[in-house]
């Protein structure tokens, strides 16, 4: 039990807004004060401390094969030691780091809930065995359905009825928790050279387009009130000028609507948000999405900001990380995988003074600025955008012009015609970028208990050295910076995890997996998995997937 | 039971029929590894048989005393085991190497210098036009790949054998040669001069000789065209690419050569593994500690170097003074030199099978036969993970169960 004592708790979900009150937690929960005995709580003074719910990454590539080839690929990126063995694990990594580094890190700057982002479905195995080798967080993973050759199938025939059965059968095979789509139909276009560039593209043999799988997706994923609503990386990512792609996609879903969440969320948008022809003349689309965004009122999205630095750009989209490798000339894996898609590996470097890295980390700070703080998510996609253990700086920028007019000295000045950061003097507040980073994510994600310090909440806890009534994040920008980066404590599931941002207790979260198979019936696919399996498949359709008792800590959230 | 997955080679087939002690479906390698062999009856430490416990307490004594133990073996175990092997050289301050060290691991270095642009065997199966075998011989070393996934499988773009070009080249005739369509025929050593004959056709270069490596010039033209008309294109080398003259540079090269054909058309290279887990092997570390082979801990972090922390560079410069052998016989394959410097360590097997190493070892630890007698999950040699059975009680530990415990005693001693 713990009685967490004179807080200034800012907890957006609720409403609170830097009151100082107390906080109670009893057998891993956020519960009324009645139900402790206060002489048996462990007390933690939070006096003059910012009280606030746990960091809730949302798209990070923290487990399976992208990673780990990352890894394997790029030993220089593994020779920083980040702590020698001992009471904890070794843990190496500079951006990339090993999966026992991940759990720490996140820990270490007051995460405690992170989701993978992409997922193969036949790599699920190996995606859930790295998620058990990370400790501390809570987890979950989002398999890739935009180029599954099921999925086409099910679009082509416009049979949502089987497209859900799938869809439900395949979350539940693989134990993900959600739909993510990945450059729709051009990642299949890959596998004959080439890629779609408008949402009318049609896919070989099947003949359907981006357009369709998109809405048909989101139409099933909406039918099966799945709690994540489809996490989408658009089409023509990386291309000028795809800003007005990223709008069309979003204007696929409008007019539908869920009462608890968005219907789309728009993932590392920067990387979608630019106007112009060419790298020569690229520029800004930050503007455009955020009215549009800002105007939906069923989309979210997440920024992909870039950090100067190291980067490892891996996704799900393998044409883009061709075209990358051809651009930049770096090194270059990728991975064609059965009827379900691909990936990509490419390492780069964001250079400040470079012109075109100057305009990524402008459009990403301007989505974050412009867009109402509702609807955008702090992110890096690590490691696409650099490390996640940046994101002090990011809050830190986005509360202060100050900061940013320092930044913007150092950066090329391209950004200064081909980006409207320099003119915008929005400043988000303390409880804008808690937001940003906790109850909204949690929001999108469904995960009703996390990013929260309501009663019922799981007692998922970051407390920092600020006083949010009297720090001025304008001008105090370094000291909110620094703040962030080393919380008084890490709270999960109710222990202490994290003491003055140091690691002092390794916990086991648990995976968290949607089950919607009562939803549908399973036998109007059963002849499609069968005819595909034995056909196109080198598995035999028993052998695919994951049980839920291969999984360490499995927390299966059922549909109904 | 029907869909037993096969624990021998890298294909990982997962379409066996176990019945009565008898496995279906599987080629003659498989099945012999479901057939009865020769069996450690019981753990032993200097030849006298004792339990489990003390076997491993044992075993746990050694790899802490020492002061820089080697573990090394892995690509024949599961991933579970694997990690609970790394976990202890973390702990004791080791070294983890695995059988990759002596065969695929210059796949690895190239996949440093250059990335590795592959795809899974699916991939192949449904869409590869022209498959290329380079210093690999599948028929032997893999038996069932030809029809499962490469030569004569069908799927979603390749209806019939006839769709499908088949190209080996190595430095003999192979049995694998005899179902190509065409087999180029190399002098040994002389891969990388033809690959980068081959690289200069496609860009466009011409050749200023009659032949390269023993092949005429005119048929690495027909060969570099035949390979920019594919629709989707694979070569899987084998160890006549990475045990050669040149080796990691090789395959190095190799890439290259998918990299520019990539700019005209779809090609994919990938490694033909031997052992079915030596994947695992080097993705368990990966994740676990940043590296795939060759890690050395002494100094309470992973340190990667592949001159220095193999098995073999460790043995021979006598940098280890305790090894842990599992599943595998340095014995017999080691240099001399190293297998020398293994008689005068304390040695700890954990394997099924008695073998040589088997005979200079001071703890022996028997262990269940993962893939019949245990379970885990196992990375096939495109990655592709399948989780292997357990069809067959046994009164052996597994794995697993030995490795459990040697950690929670190392944990006990070092803390
Ligand atoms: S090809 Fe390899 S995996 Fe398949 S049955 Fe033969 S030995 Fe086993
Ligand atoms: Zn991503």
């Amino acid at each position: 039990m713990l009685w967490i004592k004179n807080g200034i708790v800012i907890d957006p979900k609720n409403g609170i807004e830097g009151e100082k009150m107390d906080i109670f937690v009893k057998e891993g929960k956020i519960v009324e004060e009645s139900e402790v005995k206060k002489e048996e709580c462990k007390v933690i003074d939070a006096s003059n401390k910012l009280v606030v719910a746990g960091g809730v990454e949302m798209h990070s590539h923290i487990a399976g094969s992208k990673i780990n080839t990352g890894r394997s690929m790029r030993p220089e990126e593994m020779r920083v030691v980040r702590n020698v063995a001992g009471k904890f694990r070794a843990v190496v990594g500079r951006v990339l780091l090993t999966a026992p580094g991940i759990g720490y890190e996140y820990a270490k700057m007051g995460y405690t809930t992170a989701v993978e982002a992409a997922s193969p479905p036949i790599g699920s195995p190996h995606t859930h065995e790295e998620l058990d080798a990370i400790p501390i967080l809570d987890k979950a993973a989002l398999p890739v359905f935009g180029n599954w050759h099921f999925v086409f199938k099910f679009v082509s025939e416009k049979d949502q009825e089987k497209l859900q059965a799938f869809i439900a059968w395949a979350i539940e095979r693989t134990k993900g928790y959600g739909v993510k789509i990945v450059n729709p139909g051009g990642v299949e276009k890959w596998m004959y050279g080439s890629n779609v560039r408008t949402l009318d593209d049609e896919v070989p043999i099947y003949g359907v387009t981006p357009r369709e799988i998109i809405t048909e997706v989101v139409k099933a994923n909406e039918a099966l009130n799945l709690p994540h609503c489809v996490h989408i990386h658009c089409n023509n990512l990386g291309v000028p000028g795809n800003y007005e792609t990223t709008i069309e996609t979003m204007k696929l879903v409008s007019g539908m609507k869920n009462e608890n969440r968005p219907v789309l969320h728009v993932t590392h948008v920067q990387f979608n948000a630019y106007a112009g022809s060419s790298w020569r003349d690229v520029s800004s689309g930050a503007e455009e999405i955020a009215k549009y965004v800002n105007k939906a009122d069923n989309i979210t999205i997440d920024m992909g900001q870039p950090i100067f630095g190291h980067a490892t750009a891996m996704t799900g989209d393998a044409p883009f990380q061709f075209t990358l490798h051809k651009l930049i000339g770096a090194r270059w894996s990728n991975k064609d995988t059965e009827i379900e898609g691909g990936a990509g590996i490419v390492p780069i470097v964001y250079l400040p003074k470079n012109p075109v890295h100057a305009l990524q980390w402008a459009i990403g700070l301007e989505l974050g600025l412009l867009i109402d703080s509702d609807k955008v998510v702090i992110s890096t996609d690590w490691p696409n955008g650099g490390p996640f253990t940046e994101y002090p700086y990011i809050m830190a920028m986005l509360m202060s012009k100050r900061m940013r007019e320092k930044e913007l000295e150092r950066v090329s000045p391209y950004v200064q015609k081909a980006s409207s950061l320099p003119a915008i003097d929005t400043e988000k507040t303390l409880y804008e970028v808690i937001k940003m980073s906790r109850s909204l994510p949690a929001k999108i994600l469904g995960m009703e208990n996390k990013g929260h310090l309501g009663v019922g909440a799981d007692a998922d806890i970051a407390i920092y050295n600020i006083n949010p009534n009297e720090v001025d994040p304008s001008a105090e920008y370094d000291l909110v910076n620094k703040a962030f980066r080393k919380p008084a404590y890490t709270i999960k599931d109710g222990e202490i995890v994290v003491k003055d941002g140091e690691l002092v207790a390794e916990t086991w979260g648990r995976t968290f997996w949607v089950d919607a198979t009562k939803k549908v019936s399973m036998e109007a696919i059963e002849a499609d998995l069968d005819e595909y399996f034995q056909n196109y498949y080198t598995v035999e359709r028993i052998n695919f997937g994951v049980d839920e008792r291969w999984v360490k800590k499995p927390a299966r959230l059922e549909v109904s | 039971m029907e869909n037993v997955v096969c624990t021998f080679c890298g294909s990982v087939c997962d379409d066996g029929v176990f019945e009565d002690g008898d496995v279906r479906k599987l080629c003659a390698l498989g099945k012999s590894k479901f057939s009865k062999k020769e069996r450690i009856k019981a753990p032993m430490i200097d030849g006298k048989e004792v339990s489990y416990e003390e076997a491993i307490e044992k075993a746990a004594e050694i790899l802490v005393e020492a002061k820089r133990p080697l573990l090394y073996g892995w690509a024949s175990t599961v991933n579970e085991a694997i990690r609970l092997g790394v976990l202890i050289a973390e702990k004791v301050g080791g070294i983890y190497d695995q059988c990759a060290s002596v065969c695929h691991a210059p796949g690895t270095l190239a996949l440093i210098e250059e990335g590795v642009p592959g795809g899974t065997l699916g991939s192949v199966k449904n869409r590869a036009d022209v498959v290329i075998f380079w210093g690999a011989n599948p028929v032997e070393a893999h038996p069932r790949h030809p029809t499962r996934y490469s030569v004569m499988a069908k799927g979603l773009l390749i209806k019939d054998r006839k769709n499908r070009k088949v190209v080996v080249i190595d430095v003999r005739e192979t049995k694998t040669a005899k179902l190509a369509d065409i087999f180029v025929q190399i002098k040994p050593g002389y891969d990388y001069a033809i690959i980068s004959a081959l690289r200069a056709i496609v860009k466009g270069e011409k050749i200023e000789a009659d032949e390269v490596g023993g092949v005429p010039v005119e048929k690495l033209y027909e060969l570099a065209e035949l390979m920019m008309n594919a629709k989707y294109g694979v070569i899987f080398y084998g160890l006549g690419v990475t045990q050669s003259r040149g080796r990691d540079r090789n395959v190095e090269n190799a890439i290259k050569l998918v990299q520019q054909l990539n700019r005209k058309t779809r090609w994919v290279i990938w490694p033909m593994r031997g052992h079915y887990n030596v994947v695992g092997a080097g993705e368990v570390p990966a994740w676990e500690v940043g590296y795939q082979f060759a890690i050395d801990f002494s100094r309470g972090y992973p340190r990667f170097s592949p001159a220095e922390f193999t098995a073999v560079e460790a043995l021979v410069r006598r940098d280890c003074d305790a090894a842990l052998i599992i599943a595998s016989d340095p014995a017999a394959h080691f240099p001399r030199k190293a297998v020398e410097h293994l008689k005068k360590i304390p040695v700890i097997q954990i394997d099924p099978h008695p073998n040589l190493t088997t005979l200079l070892s001071n703890v022996v630890i028997p262990s269940a036969i993962a893939g019949l007698e245990a379970e885990g999950s196992v990375y096939r040699m495109d990655g592709i993970v399948l989780r292997v059975k357990k069809l067959v009680e046994t009164e052996y530990w597994s794995d697993v169960q030995i490795l459990e415990k040697m950690y929670e005693e190392v944990v006990k001693k070092v803390g």
